[in-house]
């Protein structure tokens, strides 16, 4: 190319292929979904699944409630992925699904599907995302420890490089991190030190001449900011390390086994809740960190919707990011030249910096033992980044248009309509689901299905066994199981786990004049509470999204309260026994995916319930028309990410719990009490 | 508005569990109006009122951080109840020293049914004022003897002289990992208690276990504590060595002679309360530290730490 004295490329690029991550409550509703995406010109799928089908639950499971087809489609079965795809042609398609936990589960129903539609797994392409490390460190949709995960990992890729070999088994995923607060360096770092461990485990699994393959099918899933030139270089480093990973650490000599692939959702974290028609502009800005130098573009793009810090988007609002793809991909010369940063002093520069970083954070995380090992330590480490992040915001060292700087603004047309601008998902699709699973469940075959799990069971029961876990697992999805079942059958064998919070390990805040107030506040509180504040910090239901939950706590604790905080996935009655056993003087509830409006009433009912009288607040993604009912429901006050200013939220909380002071927080009493906040 | 003392006390006395997270509060709150009622609700449950000391197996575990103390706990649990014996945890976490605020973390690592009434986990934290939540937490031991089977005190337990765990427990377990140096140093130079039972944890890492377990068997001997049982436990499924030191434990409460050691318990611990309210100087008001030691062995053994402490400042004048 070089040698080319014109600056152009004599035949332009193919664009990266282009999607939106898509799905919401029924298998057939999705269906029609994709079907108008690929009509108006998305050139493959990326299955958004609920949040019970990725943690492994049916939709009449009792965690499942309030979750059902809320943040992607509900999938139980081989009957709902026939649905899903139904009249997509499943050899010529190109699916990405985020699916991590029960990823194998969800792989294994699309291959029979696509064997119902006549076509063979080795025509199958598309991506499953796969990637636990990083749910145990920012998502939090794992099922299983994380042993068994890793072997459910090793296996999957083990069995797709051998029996689906167009299939990108796993996308190492630095996306999330960046979400969870990670620096450009962490995000480097953390993902080639999950890739390692991935592949290490591999190594083992298969013999020793495919690990060059296996190298060339592992994929990334990124992240990308609004300082697009730091991402841009970010991706050249990354691309960089991984070469060189391959040619030292794993021996591949192939050069296009050893390119880095990689799709993208561009950052999420960035996007506003106050004027976020802005947002439009930040995505198209992030759009470029990832396509504009050619040695390091994306291979796949999907982009967030303008209003996700809102609610749900519309297929309206997806339209619009499909849209700012095909702009950036058919009407501009991007795809006209050779890469345009190359010999860029400021580029090469950049990267090296960034290289420096990453290779030293990598020796750090290598110390603990490797990727897996270093867990609570990359996540304490993300706490904290996230945490000087918010401070950034907080002070007004970093700005972000129409939230901490420049907020005067006219009445936005955009939001106008009757549900505030965003999806509501029809409540009756919970019931219509837990109808239809167990309509399935009592008319397939059960005894074909018990021999199915029992087979299952045995392989996974022995942790070396020399079987794939695939097999099963196939046989299994084909028989008729269910998402639950299969994940139950799991879970019993492997055991149940809880991801370190990262919270406990956070250094304390230095106290700027703000802080220090709040700190005397607090002390006068405690003098006349006779002990310190207390607070419980709560993530009722399946929603993984814990970072909003570990501020709080980190900044509560800063603030000098007791800070009791268990983690995700919890319970309203596993709350409520909290609060009690623990005598909080009042109770902070997060929630960010739409679930707000069952779950958060039925916390209250089950503190209540236990007697407890203390007041609660919650934050997350609550759109702006059920404020009233959560404050009908009993909520005290209701945060949404327009309220940035986390030391603001805590003075509130004091001075709530102020007020309350004098009368006992929880009287103990049991049931019989009368539990009027 | 205070709660009522007295009655919570009597319904710990009846053995009713859903009195503890009211007693709780009140025991660690420092409002005149609280203590008042504190010293009533303990009158309640003292041996006097009692007809004896209370029956709950008082039990301090302590090690040093990442030794594996919340997950021998869960499996501990586990044995427990399935003996049906209720089961109270008393986590005490250190706190921050810049802010005083603490992040309770025990209670999301130790694994329980919540929906099991006879499990409550109570997270407290350490505390900057020397032996002041210290004093809440004994008091709250001692409150929850009266009414669950099992109460445990768990501590990170190095270098912590605000928690005397001794000043508390019936038994004290010191939990070691194998491999870690630490625990044995501890362990020498005193910083640490001595152990009623040592437990070595991960006995799955076999051949590190066993040696660990030889060192600190060697170590017990040296320090003349040789009939000290050692135990070897994997906490982690499949288990091994839990019924051991479940039967271990009942052993040593068993042998021991529960009225002496906590009469000699609430004695230290009134003293030690009285040091922190009112220092050295108070203590040579009385004629230093031996006078005071004769004025409280010369008390009614039935009284309770409150009641003594009110006995010394009585006669500091």
């Amino acid at each position: 190319m070089s040698d080319d004295p014109s600056p152009r490329l004599s035949e332009p690029d193919r664009p990266w292929m282009i999607r939106t991550y898509a799905g919401h409550s029924t298998a057939r509703a999705s269906n029609e979904l994709y079907r108008r995406n690929l009509e108006k010109g998305q050139t493959g799928l990326s299955v958004a699944f609920d949040l019970p089908t990725q943690t492994g639950y049916d939709p009449d499971d009792e965690l499942a409630r309030g979750e059902v087809g809320k943040v992607g489609v509900s999938i139980s079965h081989r009957g709902d992925m026939a649905t899903l795809m139904h009249g997509i042609p499943l050899a010529e398609m190109n699916t990405s699904m985020t699916i991590n936990a029960t990823a194998a589960w969800l792989l294994a129903l699309y291959i029979v599907a696509a064997e119902d539609e006549g076509a063979d797994q080795r025509e199958l392409q598309g991506t499953t995302q796969n990637d636990i490390l990083k749910e145990f460190l920012a998502r939090g949709t794992y099922a299983f420890p994380p042993a068994p995960s890793m072997r459910l990992i090793a296996d999957m890729i083990a069995y797709t490089v051998e029996h689906v070999p167009k299939w990108n088994p796993i996308n190492i995923c630095s996306y999330h991190l960046q979400e969870a607060g990670a620096t450009p360096v962490q995000e480097i770092a953390y993902a080639m030190s999950d890739a390692i461990a991935v592949l290490d485990a591999v190594r083992e699994k298969v013999p020793a001449e495919r690990i060059e393959q296996v190298f060339g099918r592992i994929s990334f899933f990124v992240n990308a900011g609004v300082r697009f030139i730091e991402e841009h270089a970010k991706l050249r480093a990354m691309s960089i390390l991984w070469e060189e990973l391959g040619r030292e650490r794993y021996g591949v000599r192939e050069p296009r086994h050893l390119r880095f692939r990689y799709g993208v959702q561009v950052n999420s974290l960035g996007l506003t809740e106050a004027q976020p028609e802005n947002n439009v502009q930040r995505i198209v800005l992030e759009a470029l960190a990832v396509t504009l130098g050619r040695d390091a573009r994306a291979r796949a793009i999907q982009l967030p919707a303008w209003n996700e810090a809102l609610g749900l988007p519309r297929p309206w609002d997806q339209q619009w990011s499909l849209r700012i793809q095909q702009v950036l991909a058919y009407e501009t010369d991007i795809l006209e030249y050779p890469d345009i940063f190359e010999g860029s002093r400021v580029m090469d520069g950049l990267v090296a910096e960034m290289l420096e970083g990453a290779r030293a954070e990598m020796a750090v995380v290598a110390e603990h033992g490797g990727a897996v090992e270093a867990v609570p330590y990359m996540k304490s480490a993300l706490v904290e980044s996230h945490r000087e992040r918010i401070r950034r915001i907080e002070s007004g060292r970093q700005v972000v248009v129409g939230q901490n700087r420049f907020t005067e603004s006219e009445v936005s047309p955009l939001t106008a309509d009757a549900e505030g601008g965003i999806l509501v998902v029809d409540p009756a699709v919970e019931a219509e689901q837990i109808e239809a699973v167990r309509r399935w469940r009592s008319e397939r075959d059960q005894a074909a299905v018990d021999a199915a799990l029992a087979s299952l069971t045995d392989v996974a029961r022995d942790p070396r066994s020399s079987e794939n876990l695939m097999v099963p697992t196939i046989a299994a999805a084909r028989a008729g199981a269910t998402t639950g079942e299969w994940a139950r059958a799991l879970r019993d064998v492997f055991g149940s786990y809880r991801a370190p919070t990262g919270v406990g390990e956070a250094a304390a805040a230095p106290a700027d004049g703000e802080l220090s107030e709040l700190r005397m506040e607090v002390s006068r509180l405690q003098e006349r509470l006779g002990r310190r504040p207390k607070i419980l910090v709560g993530k009722p239901g399946l929603d993984g999204h814990s970072n909003g939950a570990e501020q709080i706590a980190v900044r509560a604790r800063d603030s000098g309260m007791d800070v009791v905080y268990e983690g995700i996935r919890m319970t309203p009655e596993q709350i409520a026994a909290s609060a009690l056993q623990e005598g909080v003087h009042v109770i902070g509830l997060s929630i960010l995916s739409g679930s707000h409006r069952e779950l958060i009433p039925a916390v209250i009912d089950a503190l209540r319930k236990e007697g407890v009288t203390a007041p609660v607040v919650v934050g997350g993604i609550i759109p702006e028309q059920d404020v009233a009912l959560l404050q009908k429901a009993g909520v005290a006050a209701v945060y949404t990410p327009k309220d940035f200013d986390i030391t603001r939220i805590m003075r509130d909380i004091v001075e709530l719990v102020g007020a309350g002071a004098g009368r006992a927080a929880i009287n103990g009493r049991g049931p019989s009490a009368n539990g009027s906040a | 508005m205070s709660a009522d003392g007295a009655a919570l006390g009597a319904r710990l006395r009846d053995r009713d569990l859903t009195a503890a997270p009211a007693a709780l509060n009140l025991l660690e709150s420092r409002t005149a109006a609280d203590r008042e009622q504190s010293a009533k609700l303990l009158a309640e449950l003292s041996p006097a009122a009692l007809g004896g000391e209370a029956p709950g197996h008082v039990i301090g575990v302590t090690g040093p951080p990442g030794a594996g103390k919340s997950t021998l706990l869960s499996a501990l649990l586990r044995a427990w109840r399935a003996q049906q014996r209720s089961v109270a945890i008393l986590a005490v976490d250190p706190s921050s020293r810049r802010s005083g605020g603490s992040l309770l973390g025990d209670r999301a690592r130790i694994e329980f049914d919540p929906a099991d009434r006879g499990i409550l986990i109570r997270s407290t934290a350490a505390g900057e004022r020397l032996g002041g939540l210290a004093s809440a937490t004994r008091a709250a031991a001692h409150a929850l003897a009266a009414a669950f089977d099992v109460v445990v005190v768990e501590t990170v337990g190095v270098g912590q002289g605000e928690t005397e765990i001794a000043d508390v427990a019936d038994t004290i377990v010191v939990v070691v990992q194998p491999g870690s140096g630490d625990a044995l140093q501890f362990l020498k130079s005193g910083i640490t208690e001595i152990p009623d039972v040592l437990v070595v944890t991960k006995a799955d890492l076999v051949a590190i276990a066993t040696r660990t377990m030889r060192e600190v068997s060697a170590a017990m001997r040296s320090l003349g504590s040789g009939a000290t049982p050692v135990l070897a436990v994997s906490s982690l499924p499949p288990t091994s060595g839990m019924d051991e030191l479940v039967q271990a434990l009942d052993e040593h409460r068993a042998g021991l002679d529960v009225a002496a050691r906590r009469l000699r318990a609430r004695r230290a611990a009134a003293l030690t309360d009285f040091v922190v309210e009112h220092g050295e100087r108070g203590l040579r008001s009385l004629g230093g530290r031996r006078a005071a030691e004769t004025l409280l062995g010369a008390q009614e053994p039935g009284l309770q730490t409150p009641a003594l402490l009110a006995v010394l400042e009585q006669a500091m004048g």
